[in-house]
């Protein structure tokens, strides 16, 4: 039997046991939320959701009020329901989609608990979910762009850091938001440069080179910080934030309008970024030979696309996008640097792309995870949990050791991620 | 691990083969190559950030003719690199001054700089064997930061939590909790990568956060808060647990840099003296060929990683238990990524490792010195260690600008590229 045919039978068995191990996997999450959501609650406690808020343009409508033990129940047979049919059968292609479901209907059914007999504002949680995963999204994104093409981008914390300094300098020297933002993005895009110059042409680990530059952005916005932000912080560290935009007419819609057409700047790029680099990656020419030059450079060179160039535009790329997604945090939230005001959030970034099988709207899912977390701690103190919050905080970390180990089905990174090339 | 396809077995080989006799022919050359690549990333170094130094100061920007300006410029690089180095080593004539009043507590002061930098350098010696053990093995440890922090957390638990025993049994004790934990902070990404190759460069990170968590979440215990505070902090450590110190002649350097040193010894024996650390070589160099070879490289996977947690566990011992008697949120401040740095400095080699955390240490005790005396932030010498490391990783840069003739062997360890599939 050739090593071929023996391959091809090994990797049907995998997806059989991977199907099997989705499937069980939904089948523990219906236990889980019938074990500690339903199970043991009063049957007469409900869940109040606030469905209006108070800064949106929304057409007001009644709240939301649904009996805790019931829904918890009706959540955990649907799972169960899922789950049963993923063992049995498989969703094919629409697994991931069915999984994310599963997450909501988990994450729902945990909301209900946590505000029973109390009210929680669902569309600002949603809001705000929305808004803190953009920044880890465009991040995602960043690392895509670069890894598509091969090369690994670490980096994307210190582009973030680099990217926040300048955008809140620039924006509040010349009080202009755009060139703040453009110039977040150029410096997020000079360290993809030397990223790009380290890893193609001096064949340099590129782990390493990303670690390091991060640090170096870390001393870098330090030092400059104190020197110059400090000292003059009217003039240079005062920032006017980029005001949410307000869609007419859709923002009207009640629940839907406050949360996805009533936003910030940053979300609405996100999303604009996320259909562009789809499209640019899996339905243009162009996307073809960033993929082939990912997957095997031998034969994208042979087939006469040039590597190096490649990746060197895909970086730089990556860095401008990570750049951006570093003057979220400044123009975009508070108009004001800090001092490694990003606490590895482009790491964050890096996990979120892998969870998300490189993808965008994978990165994009996995990014809602944590910006939902994010978005929780806001509303720790109006929620009714036993366990410490910390340990709530934790549970994305967590999540995504699961995710990366496999547990939970595993996609595969490009194939020449990470291997410099040298042409021959 | 995947095949690499860009890349023909024949040549492979052929390539490896020269590999092996270079380094054969050329050691020599090779040691003092890398050590003037070294100097000369350092002197590159020093320039660029005498740049960010001079460009960042509106008295040269604003400065009304060109003489004054490169005057005010000179004086930021002199003071800032001056008071550096005195920070650092001392300033050599009130060293001397000190050391002949003939007051012992006096004569001690002159030490007060070389003190303070074995003080930082004790913790990066840890973390950066750590992170070279890592690299040995072929596995990126980048989770130190969590490792450190987890073995503070232990070897300060046991530290105020047990008493009534003597220094010569609490404070091991103390420094082996440290180092149980941050092996299991290591045992957990290396048991995931043997088994499901997950990469270690993500789950160490995610188990950062899940240590600063778990911090923050003790702290606020009665187990660990220290009696009437509402922050979080721990009670303090028992002085039976506290690395004995020159606390006497008003010196901070404690007992753990001979830890440090002798920890150095031992992971050099370990690496090149035994079986063990011939197998981690084996599987760093090449997985596939050890495996063929009967190997078990799962095995070795997981022990190098519980092992290289183990030593950043005993980093966070030895702040808690030498420096600063208490746990507090934060009290790793980086330790965990200064050891990629000291790592790759030393080039994956325990004596290098203890002399780039002494030139690392001496820049940050000399950082402190520097913003007391000239207030430029203490953050440039990040930026200094950064670039040291940018033009160490890539020699043949350095060899560009300064017009040197190639040399093979130099350059920093290449690890696990890729994510593993």
């Amino acid at each position: 039997m050739s090593t071929a045919v023996r391959a091809l039978g090994a990797g049907a068995r995998v997806a059989v046991d991977r199907r099997r191990t989705l499937g069980i996997f939904f089948l523990l999450v219906a236990g889980a939320i019938a074990a500690f959501f339903g199970y043991n609650v009063p049957g007469q406690s409900q869940a109040h959701f606030v469905l209006n808020l108070a800064s949106s343009h929304a057409i007001p409508i009644p709240d939301l009020v649904v009996p805790v033990r019931a829904t918890a129940f009706g959540l955990a047979a649907a799972c169960a329901f899922l789950g049963t049919i993923q063992v049995v059968r498989g969703f094919g292609r629409w697994a991931y989609a069915v999984l994310a479901l599963v997450i909501g209907l988990f994450v729902f059914a945990f909301l209900a608990w946590a505000a029973r007999n109390s009210s929680v504002s669902l569309v600002g949680m949603l809001q705000g979910t929305l808004v803190r995963a953009a920044p880890l999204t465009l991040g995602a994104f960043s690392g895509l762009l670069c890894e598509r093409a091969g090369v690994i981008n670490v980096a994307i914390e210190g582009q973030m850091l680099i990217g926040a300094f300048s955008a809140a300098l620039v924006g509040s020297a010349t009080g202009n938001a755009l060139l703040g933002i453009l110039a977040g993005m150029l410096c997020g895009g000079l360290i993809a440069v030397i990223l790009a110059v380290f890893a193609i042409r001096y064949l340099v680990d590129q782990v390493i080179v990303g670690i390091v530059l991060d640090l170096f952005c870390l001393g870098l916005t330090g030092f400059l910080y104190d020197r110059l932000m400090v000292p003059f912080q009217a003039t240079l560290n005062s920032a006017a934030v980029v005001p949410p935009v307000t869609i007419p007419g859709l923002s009207r819609i009640p629940v839907l309008g406050p949360i996805l057409f009533d936003q910030n700047v940053y979300v609405y790029l996100m999303f604009v970024l996320m259909g562009l680099i789809y499209v640019a990656l899996f339905h243009t020419r162009w996307g073809l030979r960033v993929r082939a030059v990912g997957e095997h450079p031998r034969a994208a060179d042979t087939a006469g696309i040039d590597v190096a160039r490649t990746r060197y535009i895909n970086v730089i790329l990556g860095g401008l996008v990570a750049g951006l997604a570093g003057s979220y945090f400044t123009l975009g939230a508070v108009g004001q640097f800090t001092k490694n005001m990003t606490s590895g959030r482009g790491f964050i970034s890096l996990a979120a792309m892998i969870s998300g099988g490189w993808t965008p709207v994978g990165g994009f899912g996995a990014s809602l995870v944590f910006g939902f977390a994010d978005a929780l701690q806001n509303f720790l103190s109006v929620l009714n949990v036993p366990i410490s919050s910390y340990f709530l905080l934790m549970a994305p970390y967590l999540a995504t050791i699961l995710v990366v180990a496999g547990v939970v089905g595993r996609a595969r990174p490009p194939a020449a991620d990470g291997k410099p090339y040298v042409k021959q | 691990m995947s095949e690499k396809p860009d890349q023909k077995p024949g040549r492979n080989r052929a390539a490896a083969a020269r590999d092996v006799i270079q380094s054969v022919i050329a050691p020599q050359s090779s040691i003092w190559s890398s050590v003037l690549v070294v100097v000369l990333a350092f002197v590159t170094a020093l320039v660029v950030s005498a740049v960010f130094i001079v460009v960042s100061d509106p008295n040269v920007i604003q400065a009304p003719d060109l003489l004054t300006a490169l005057n005010v410029a000179w004086q930021d690089v002199s003071g800032a690199y001056g008071g550096l180095l005195t920070g650092a080593l001392g300033d050599p004539s009130t060293v001397i001054a000190k050391l002949s009043s003939g007051d012992a507590k006096v004569a001690a002061s002159a030490f007060y700089p070389l003190s303070e930098t074995v003080v930082a350098a004790a913790p990066l010696v840890f973390t950066g064997l750590a992170v070279a053990l890592g690299f040995r093995a072929g596995l990126f440890n980048i989770g130190g930061e969590g490792q450190v922090i987890a073995g503070g957390l232990a070897a300060g638990f046991v530290g105020f939590s047990v008493h009534g025993l003597t220094g010569f049994v609490e404070l091991p004790l103390a420094l082996l909790a440290g180092f149980l934990v941050g092996m299991l902070w290591g045992f957990i990404p290396g048991l995931l990568k043997a088994r499901t190759g997950a990469h270690e460069v993500i789950t160490t990170i995610m188990l950062n956060y899940v240590a600063i968590y778990l911090t923050y979440y003790f702290l606020n215990t009665t187990l660990f808060q220290r009696p009437g505070r509402t922050d979080p902090i721990s009670k303090v450590v028992d002085s039976a647990a506290m690395l004995p110190s020159l606390a006497a002649l008003n010196l901070r350097v404690h007992a753990g840099a001979l830890l440090a040193v002798a920890v150095a010894v031992a992971v050099y024996f370990l690496l090149w003296r035994t079986t063990l650390g011939f197998e981690f070589r084996a599987v760093g160099a090449n997985p596939d060929a050890s495996r063929a070879a009967g190997i078990g490289v799962g095995r070795v996977i997981v022990v190098a990683m519980s092992l290289s947690g183990g030593l950043a566990g005993l980093a966070g011992a030895n702040i808690i238990l030498g420096v600063q008697y208490s746990v507090t949120p934060g009290f790793s401040s980086g330790l965990g990524f200064d050891g990629i740095t000291v790592a790759l400095l030393g080039r994956g080699n325990p004596v290098g490792v203890v002399a780039a955390a002494l030139l690392f240490g001496g820049l940050r005790a000399g950082a402190v010195q520097m913003q007391a005396a000239t207030s430029t932030p203490v953050d440039i010498v990040q930026v200094i260690e950064a670039l040291v490391i940018m033009f160490v990783a890539a020699p043949a840069l350095i060899r560009a600008i300064f017009r040197l003739r190639a040399v093979r062997g130099i350059g920093a360890p290449t690890v696990s590229p890729g994510w593993g599939g």
